[in-house]
């Protein structure tokens, strides 16, 4: 049923589809309308066979989950940044133990200094704690990933962490379609769990290993996660089939068929990179676009097939690796076999800075005009940085740096000097 | 594509008016695409939501730069917030107020622009009378439907039903009704004085 909803609801709806039997979250900040919808369908009474549990921190909610799942049930939770942080520990605990939990990850900035933004820093901080990582292009596929995502984690014994941009995708209202019960039960079988805490048959779940065997755990999430890219291609499919749409998948190429210039990214900017590629088509110029949906495991020969053709790469990227420069761009270096000079990293969008065409649009052309640096940040205001640099060389005590820049561009009034 | 932008306080349904508005357009078959612009969400501080609406599938996640169209909820920013900013020459403004755009202070502005696709509408006078609160936001859909005639006056009334429930709903979708009406009445002026 075509609804106009917000993307929040959206994904609520989904998730309320899939039938999940215990949902627990922290409901204060940061946090989304996700489970406050999936909170008032559960006492509406909408939402049968399902426990709310309101937790006291973020950790508390990837620990109840991970039991819930350890018991049998299909578990749910959503956070975003600093609240992603907070459970890190339980995050990496869930993938070790192999529980196929789902989580939404509704992307935010990760402080200091405060910021409650969109961009990729939570999701990226947390890419080799063995979860699946899908990013979701437009509001449509966040719900449609997170059906998917209960199959495929369910199906490997791993969990799976649906990512949307936050803002940008959770508060906007735009058209979605919304599966019915009956779709989504045929296509997401009842949970099956390999490991279950049962009285009647007690077994121990996350015992100590040691030097003889952890190795071999770990690599067995590793194999797993390799299966993943297996199954996904095909899974796509078969919900294409299922549901009439496209969505998920390991990636996807826009244009890219004579393509010299392949832009690739992540989550919802893909949209404006779309327009601005079409704008720069109608003007002659060979470039296309490469979106990564599934980040982890890293597909990467799906990659290198998709950028077998391209001269050079441009990667939109909305989170920074502080020392080294770009994650997304470090991940598809790895899957170019052209120079890795050739892909260049652009830092966009930071704490939530706005990504327009025009600004993609002058780094596109400053790409297939080779005067694009390896690494650049979009729009950055250098006068800015300069003279924040200035007032350290002039003094020692030169103050803090967020505070400094905030009145230097007149956002607070100058205090007394 | 037709993009809204509509400029509020922190308190008066700006983001809610740009989701009916999205809905609005959706009810009719259109595509639509409503968002916040993401700043400090405090009681009384300037506020800025989105709205695109196209016959097509919209991609583009960027805020609206160079709208059709302004919603101006709150006439005390017109002095404080670069709300003209971007706005197409042969945009639509609808301003909250019962003044008029030369009592505003924005007349030379004004009469750089087509004159029969600017309108005020008292819409918060027109709000306390039928909700009884001072919330502008339907009612000043109402007015833009007569104003740029984007979307139906009933379009805007069921928008209005899907947000809102019981009485606020009927206090809200009359309010629309009124505005739509002075709206429409002032445009006839507007033909009239043209004409002669």
């Amino acid at each position: 049923m075509l609804k106009q909803i917000e993307g929040s609801r959206a994904v609520a709806e989904a998730v309320a589809l899939c039938r999940p039997e215990v949902i627990c979250a922290y409901p204060i900040s940061p946090q989304t309308h996700i489970v406050e919808g999936l909170g008032e369908m559960v006492k509406g009474g909408e939402l049968e066979g399902c426990e709310f549990i309101n937790v006291e921190s973020e950790f508390a909610a990837m620990s109840v989950a991970i039991g819930a799942s350890a018991a049998g049930a299909r578990a749910y939770t959503a956070t975003a940044s600093q609240g992603l942080l907070y459970m890190a520990e339980a995050v990496f605990n869930a993938s070790g133990l192999g529980l196929p939990i789902v989580m939404t990850v509704a992307n935010r900035a990760i402080g200091a200094p405060i910021n409650i933004w969109n961009d990729h820093t939570d999701a990226m901080s947390q890419r080799d704690c063995g979860w699946i990582q899908l990013f979701a292009e437009d509001n449509q596929e966040a719900l449609d990933l997170h059906i998917q995502a209960f199959r495929l984690g369910e199906e490997l014994s791993l969990p799976v962490m649906v990512c949307m941009d936050g803002f940008i995708l959770t508060h906007a209202y735009e058209r979605v379609d919304v599966p019915t019960q009956e779709q989504v039960d045929a296509w997401l079988p009842a949970f099956e769990p390999r490991q279950v805490l049962d009285p009647a048959e007690p077994v121990s779940i996350g015992a100590m290993v040691g030097p003889e065997a952890f190795m071999e755990v770990r690599y067995l999430a590793h194999a797993k996660q390799m299966r993943a890219l297996e199954l996904i291609p095909g899974w796509a499919e078969e919900f294409r089939t299922a549901f009439g749409r496209e969505s998920g998948g390991l990636l996807r190429s826009y244009r890219t068929e004579d393509a010299d210039t392949v832009v690739v990214a992540l989550g919802s900017v893909l949209g404006t990179i779309k327009d601005t590629v079409d704008e720069m088509r109608r003007d002659g110029a060979k470039i296309g676009v490469l979106g990564i949906t599934c980040f982890r495991p890293w597909p990467l020969a799906a990659v290198r097939a998709a950028l077998a053709r391209a001269k050079r790469v441009v990667v939109i990227e909305k989170a920074l690796a502080v020392g080294l420069g770009g994650i997304v761009s470090s991940n598809v270096r790895t899957s170019f076999t052209g120079s890795p000079d050739a892909v260049h990293a652009v830092i966009a969008g930071l704490g939530g800075r706005s990504i327009t065409r025009a600004s993609l649009a002058r780094v596109f052309a400053a790409a297939m005009g080779g005067k694009l640096e390896p690494l650049t940040f979009l729009d950055l205001d250098r006068a800015l940085v300069e003279r924040a640099l200035a007032r350290e060389r002039e003094q020692r005590r030169s103050g803090p740096i967020a505070e400094n820049m905030l009145r230097d561009v007149g956002v607070v009034a100058a205090g007394p000097a | 594509m037709f993009q809204v932008r509509i400029h509020g306080r922190g308190g008066q349904g700006v983001v809610t008016a740009a989701e009916m508005l999205s809905v609005a357009a959706f009810l009719e078959g259109q595509h639509a695409q409503a968002f916040p612009s993401f700043g400090s969400e405090r009681t009384g501080a300037p506020v800025v939501a989105f709205c695109r609406i196209d016959d097509r599938e919209i991609r583009l996640r960027e805020p609206v730069l160079e709208p059709d169209a302004l919603i101006i909820q709150d006439p005390t920013l017109l002095h404080q917030v670069d709300v003209f900013g971007g706005l197409a020459r042969d945009g639509y403004v609808l301003i909250n107020t019962s003044r008029t755009f030369e009592a505003l202070g924005v007349g030379e502005f004004a009469r750089s622009l087509r004159a029969e696709r600017l309108c005020t509408v008292p819409a918060t006078e027109v709000a306390l009378q039928h909700v009884g609160r001072p919330l502008p936001n339907a009612a000043l859909l109402g007015g833009f439907a007569a104003l740029a005639g984007r979307i139906s006056l009933d379009s805007v009334a069921a928008a209005i039903r899907e947000k809102f429930d019981g009485k606020v709903a009927e206090g809200n979708v009359a309010a629309a009704r009124e505005a739509y009406a002075i709206v429409r009445g002032a445009l006839r002026e507007t033909c009239h004085a043209e004409a002669d």
